[in-house]
């Protein structure tokens, strides 16, 4: 009992520390953003001449601009193609019974734990020789494909959880399988899906292995891909102004949806994760 | 695994027959809806991992130079033995598990801690998990360059404080540091994550009863938290060995491989793409596979023992 408050001081240091240490590198790559050309180089955590004009450089500038269309829009169409098709077979391996579910199950959690260089070869061939190289496409494909093992995990396990009852008394009222999945099921299973959608949208947002293999131009490149490309004021400087305010540009979305979802983002990880 | 979504109170039709041979029609159409269902997905899992992982080995078994297409012919597998007899392949294979062991140890410790002050803290539960997933959310390219410009000699903030004189990321040590560190700080929150729903599954009561006849709070960690939590700890560690495994963005960021931090992946890439060489890059890219296999394969043996005797979820 006497060790109470110094228990609850103990936990509350480790949380300050823990807070420290999550937010460091996110305001230092802000603080970087801001600096002016002149002291970026000085090591100061905090900017002493405060700047936008590494803002107003990147937007004017075409291989960010078109780099930040290419994210939203690839991560945007692979998110719903992946949660579309995941939710057909969520609901076939929560609702139905057929022989081979195990090894859908085991196939899926073995591409989970693929590595996606192993298949960039064959897959820069291909895509060279059949016109899908550096397109939108070309990116969509693998990461749908990497997108849904994770969501038919995250999705079955949401899908468990609604009361099928509702189902079986749609169909006796003469509703079809489809029917009763469309009208009854689907309205419940809203925000499992959404979940889904949140978290296959990290994944397409943050992937580099197939954006910078897998394209070359701004016609597909993403955010990733491009601010490793970014081109220095010559040859030898490295542009870090720039590359940082377009890395807080293509963080603060991510971090509005962590804060605004994080309670549904803990749910789906652990669901996904943990049960599945 | 354990995962197998149980089918409940579904498809009683099938389970009142198991063995025999007439299914009735309600059971035929419910399995073929769910194949028609699970179609779709099979299809695209299949064509776009499936088939280039057997394109890779067909490759492999080639010599594939994109710059000498005129040599290419059919070389069995003297591009394994290539491979596998030469030092880079065994020094890149020693990066890899350098900084997954190192990322994966430091990261279980520290998300530990993270997933019991989650799991204890009263006040600011919200605040807490929302900075704790920040890392989680930023994109790793980002993270990368983040870290990397902390630590530079030119710009970063960490030389200065602990008054090194010489860049860090231009020796091997302060290369290794920086890209663990970086590594330990974006995947940290995922797996407090999954520790935290280990967690949640030890009961209170354990603990209270434990506390009546005068065990310690570590004790209580080490022989209740801890026992019942390894499921829960195996997952986690599996989850981040192999994905630490195919480290790339990271290493790419930092210095695409220099001062001897070039992983597998970083390997695998530069033969296909930087020198074209298909047959070898093809083969690292399966040995690679395979090695991720036998992790994976080692791991669910270990937790499939480990977790049996709690039975399903």
């Amino acid at each position: 009992m006497e060790s109470t408050f110094q228990k609850r001081l103990g936990w509350s240091g480790a949380v300050i520390l823990i807070g420290l240490f999550a937010l460091v590198p996110v305001v230092w790559i802000i603080s970087l953003s801001f600096k002016d050309p002149t002291t970026i180089g000085d090591g100061n955590f905090f900017p002493t001449k405060v700047t936008t004009a590494n803002y107003s450089s990147i937007f004017n500038q075409s291989i960010f601009t078109d780099a930040l269309r290419n994210s939203i829009g690839i991560a945007l169409i692979s998110t719903v193609l992946a949660v579309f098709i995941a939710c057909f077979a969520a609901y076939a391996i929560a609702r139905l019974n057929f022989p081979g579910k195990n090894i859908l199950l085991i196939a899926s959690l073995g591409i989970a734990m693929f590595p996606p260089i192993s298949i960039v070869g064959p897959l820069y061939n291909l895509w060279r020789n059949i016109g899908l190289y550096d397109t939108w496409p070309g990116l969509i494909i693998p990461y749908m494909t990497f997108a849904l093992p994770l969501s038919i995990f995250v999705l079955s396990t949401f899908f468990r959880e609604i009361p099928w009852e509702l189902e079986q008394a749609a169909q006796v009222d003469g509703a079809t399988p489809y029917q009763a999945f469309v009208k009854v099921i689907a309205p419940l299973a809203a925000p499992g899906i959404f979940t889904t959608g949140i978290l296959v949208f990290m994944i397409c947002w943050n992937d580099f292995v197939f954006a910078s293999t897998l394209t070359s131009t701004n016609s597909a490149e993403t955010v990733p891909a491009a601010i490793a490309a970014f081109p220095g004021a010559s040859q030898f400087t490295e542009p870090i102004g720039t590359i940082a305010a377009a890395a807080v540009v293509v963080t603060i979305p991510v971090i509005i949806i962590v804060l605004v979802f994080q309670r549904r983002i803990v749910a789906g990880l652990t669901a996904g994760a943990v049960k599945g | 695994m354990s995962a197998i979504p149980a089918t409940r109170g579904s498809g009683t039709a099938t389970e009142q027959t198991p063995r025999q041979r007439h299914l009735t029609d309600r059971a035929k159409a419910e399995r073929r809806l769910a194949y028609m269902l699970i179609a779709p997905a099979v299809i695209v899992m299949v064509a776009v991992t499936v088939w280039p992982i057997i394109n890779a080995f067909i490759l492999s078994l080639q010599r594939a130079d994109l710059r000498f297409p005129e040599n290419n012919a059919f070389i069995g597998f003297d591009n394994y033995g290539s491979v596998l007899s030469s030092p880079l392949w065994w020094a890149d294979v020693l990066h890899t598990v350098i900084i997954t062991f190192f990322s994966v140890g430091i990261e279980l410790v520290i998300g530990m801690l993270v997933a019991l002050a989650m799991h204890r803290v009263i006040f600011a539960r919200g605040t807490v998990r929302a900075v704790a997933l920040i890392p989680y959310g930023i994109i790793t390219v980002v993270a990368a360059y983040s870290w990397r410009y902390a630590f530079e000699l030119d710009s970063g903030w960490i030389p200065g404080l602990f008054g090194i004189k010489s860049d860090p990321l231009a020796s091997t040590t302060g290369s290794y540091v920086a890209v663990i560190i970086s590594e330990v700080w974006k995947t940290t929150p995922f797996m407090a994550l999954l520790l935290l729903g280990g967690l949640a599954l030890v009961p209170d009561e354990l603990h209270e009863a434990a506390k009546v006849d005068g065990a310690t709070s570590w004790q209580r960690f080490w022989k209740i938290t801890i026992p019942l939590m390894k499921p829960a700890i195996l997952v986690a560690l599996l989850f981040r060995t192999l994905d630490a495994f195919r480290i790339y963005d990271t290493v790419v960021i930092f210095n695409n491989g220099a001062h001897n931090t070039e992983t597998l992946s970083v390997l695998a890439s530069n033969q296909l793409l930087n020198r074209l060489n298909l047959g070898l890059g093809s083969t690292v890219s399966v040995l690679l596979f395979v090695l991720v296999g036998i992790i994976a394969f080692i791991f669910i043996k270990v937790f499939g023992a480990a977790a049996s005797p709690t039975g399903g979820d």
